[in-house]
């Protein structure tokens, strides 16, 4: 078991009547990066100030390297302090400053280094985050996301030790989250240090984290690994995690496909970035407009929610399944490639034979005649042609009925 | 019995009130320590105190200038008519000069750099804390109250001496205009009475009470800004506003109070 770098012992903190953190214990490791996920106003960032001293805890103890923080020495603090690197929620960027000041300022204040070498390491950091032409701007005429890149640079400037990073994709759109994301574990894997994070980008934040911290209610619900907490059984950790990613229907339990096809789109963009494989399965009921006519469109619709109970019930809490069409289920199936894709179709089509159908829908006996094909997908693929087509696919031999019985 | 029930409620109010008052001023005292210590913490501000100067000092020539011209004029036109009566229109020259080096110089010097740097020191400093660029100095490292505070603390004391003396000096020649040019006063009299009834102890006397100025102007107005997070009154715009309000109001009273005082220990 590694030594921790960081520990939270029994923290507790409030502000007057508000009790913020209620005993909050939890490690944090060298040189890995630790995300903090959990609900809006639960304390994240309460949690993440007292790391660096902006807050002191009413009970409780931080150690770091095994040393309380509360009784290290101001010299032993000021070092402590040198170490580490905090952005800012809101970037905090020194609005009287100019961009190029306030990226330089912590090594001008705290540095021994001359005018020259001070402005080539500015000038290294800023070409790294693309910030060209913007020497001389202030922070007001900025946008939200280059005062994001800037607050980065400025945290990177002194080559910290341990990077605190407080909500650093908040306001940004999909494409500026995916690359502060990608940003953050690019210089993490390069430069080596230890990454806090504050977030609610899940599961963004799941494939550039080592280890996942969850708050709630003012305690740790949840440390642990990414596939730790994919395997967890806490209904509160399952809540907050499906219920960030998904948002059903109430007829059919599944979400809709313009969801799905966001959730395709942001696997593919992570196969391109990490290299992570993902496959699709597609679930057809062939006479489905059939059963709508004889028995009526909420025979069609229960069915199908049956199906989808099924499915949720095996599928990962990073996988997702979406409506694809009036007739067809899509199930996106993160971190698999193409033979566990089979292997997971087959199991499915044992699950909904074995799975009670009887009682379900007590009116009527109707068979549900099914299809499904899998594919993995590669970077060159078009999503839309393949979602809509039949191009790339690979049938599966297996047709099958599910039949539903009076009861 | 009932209304001493009513006072008896009064006790913990007031005792909760003097006690609040005991640790506000604690608090402003070990906030003018810390950035006074500090102006002498190497390595020195040079540069930022330079620049203070030019925001305190430079900046304020122009109002401090006028309000002096036009004091000294005042003062002129209103001394000549109460001295002629008795025949003394002579005196003018040490009246107006006696007024001004000890009294209204640095007073209204001072009061003048309140409202024009002190509320700006407030606001500029209370919009750094809630847009959390103090909290952002402090995680760097960066000793708030020595880059914010210390430069702008030694800038004071050391522009309202001078700005004081600019007052001075203006107001003599705005009381020369009104006294000499306007009513006929002699210009020999008019500076030969100053001269001679002007001491040395009377201009040290107005630029210590300068010093004193610069030092309660600027620590009250970095105070109201540097806590303003934690006013009851306001948070954010609302916050800062009220604590520049503040800040101009203490800092104008206090001048005030600290003038008698000192007038007191110094006459």
């Amino acid at each position: 078991m590694p030594v921790p770098l960081i520990e939270f012992i029994d923290i507790y903190k409030g502000f007057d009547n508000n009790k913020v953190l209620k005993g909050v214990t939890f490690n944090i490791y060298s040189g890995q990066i630790t995300s903090i996920i959990g609900k809006s106003g639960i304390g994240k960032s309460v949690l993440l100030k007292h790391i660096i001293g902006l807050m002191i805890p009413d009970r409780g103890d931080i150690l770091f390297q095994g040393k309380s923080i509360r009784k290290m020495k101001k010299s032993e603090l000021s070092k402590l302090k040198n170490k580490i690197s905090y952005m800012f929620q809101s970037a905090a960027l020194f609005d009287s400053m100019t961009v190029i000041e306030n990226i330089s300022l912590p090594l001008i204040e705290k540095s021994k280094f001359s005018k020259s070498k001070i402005k080539q390491k500015v000038r290294e950091r800023m070409n790294q985050l693309d910030l060209y032409g913007i020497d001389n701007k202030y922070p007001a005429q900025l946008s939200g996301g280059m005062k994001k890149r800037v607050a980065l640079a400025r945290a990177l400037v002194t080559g910290p030790e341990i990077i605190l990073f407080d909500e650093p994709t908040t306001g940004l759109d999909p494409i500026r989250k995916n690359s502060v994301h990608s940003m953050i574990s690019d210089y993490q894997t390069r430069l080596g240090f230890t990454a806090i994070l504050v977030s609610h980008e899940i599961p963004d934040v799941f494939y550039i984290s080592q280890r996942i911290v969850m708050l709630d209610a003012g305690k740790i619900i949840f440390q642990g690994s990414y596939r730790e907490i994919l395997r967890s059984k806490d209904q509160q950790v399952l809540d907050f995690i499906t219920g960030s990613q998904k948002k059903p229907d109430g007829m059919t339990g599944l979400v809709g496909h313009s969801i799905g096809n966001k959730r395709i789109y942001e696997e593919k963009e992570r196969l391109g970035r990490h290299g992570i494989p993902f496959s699709l399965i597609m679930f057809t009921v062939r006479n489905f407009d059939e059963i709508n006519d004889r028995f009526g469109f909420t025979a069609g619709q229960t069915a199908l929610k049956h199906i989808s109970v099924q499915v949720e019930k095996y599928l990962r809490i990073n996988d997702c399944s979406c409506r694809n069409s009036k007739d067809s289920v899509l199930l996106i199936l993160s971190h698999t490639n193409i033979e566990d894709a089979k292997k997971v179709f087959s199991k499915l089509v044992k699950i909904f034979a074995d799975s009670g159908t009887k009682n379900i829908l007590p009116d009527y006996s109707f068979c549900l005649e099914m299809s499904g094909k899998v594919i993995e997908i590669n970077s060159e693929m078009v999503i839309n042609e393949i979602i809509e087509g039949n191009a790339g696919w690979e049938n599966m031999d297996s047709q099958f009925n599910l039949c539903y019985e009076r009861g | 019995m009932k209304i001493n029930t009513n006072v008896f409620d009064y006790i913990p109010v007031t005792g909760r009130f003097v006690i609040s008052l005991i640790r506000e001023v604690g608090a402003v005292f070990v906030f003018f320590y810390r950035g006074f210590v500090h102006i002498f913490s190497f390595p020195w501000q040079i540069f930022k105190i330079v620049s203070q100067i030019y925001f305190i000092g430079t900046k304020s020539i122009v109002i401090v200038g006028l309000t002096g011209t036009f004091t000294g004029m005042v003062l002129g036109m209103q001394g000549y008519y109460s001295l002629v009566r008795f025949g003394a229109e002579g005196m003018l020259g040490a009246v107006v000069a006696l007024s001004l080096i000890m009294e209204l110089g640095p007073v209204l010097a001072a009061i003048m750099v309140v409202g024009r740097a002190g509320s700006a020191i407030a606001a500029e400093i209370g919009i750094m804390r809630i847009s959390e660029q103090i909290d952002a100095l402090e995680t760097m490292d960066i000793n708030p109250i020595r880059f914010l505070v210390s430069p702008k603390l030694a800038a004071a004391m050391i522009s309202l001496p001078l700005l004081t003396a600019l007052f001075d000096v203006m107001g003599i020649i705005g009381g020369y205009l009104t006294g000499s040019v306007l009513l006929g006063v002699s210009p020999g009299i008019f500076f030969s009475c100053m001269e001679s009834t002007v001491m040395f102890s009377d201009v040290a006397g107005g630029f210590y009470k300068a010093f004193a100025f610069g030092i309660i102007l600027t620590v009250i107005s970095c105070y109201k800004g540097f806590y303003v997070h934690k006013r009851p009154d306001g948070f954010g715009a609302k916050g800062v506003s009220t604590a520049t309000t503040s800040a101009v109001v203490l800092s104008s009273v206090f001048i005030l109070v600290v003038d008698y005082i000192l007038t007191s220990f110094l006459i």
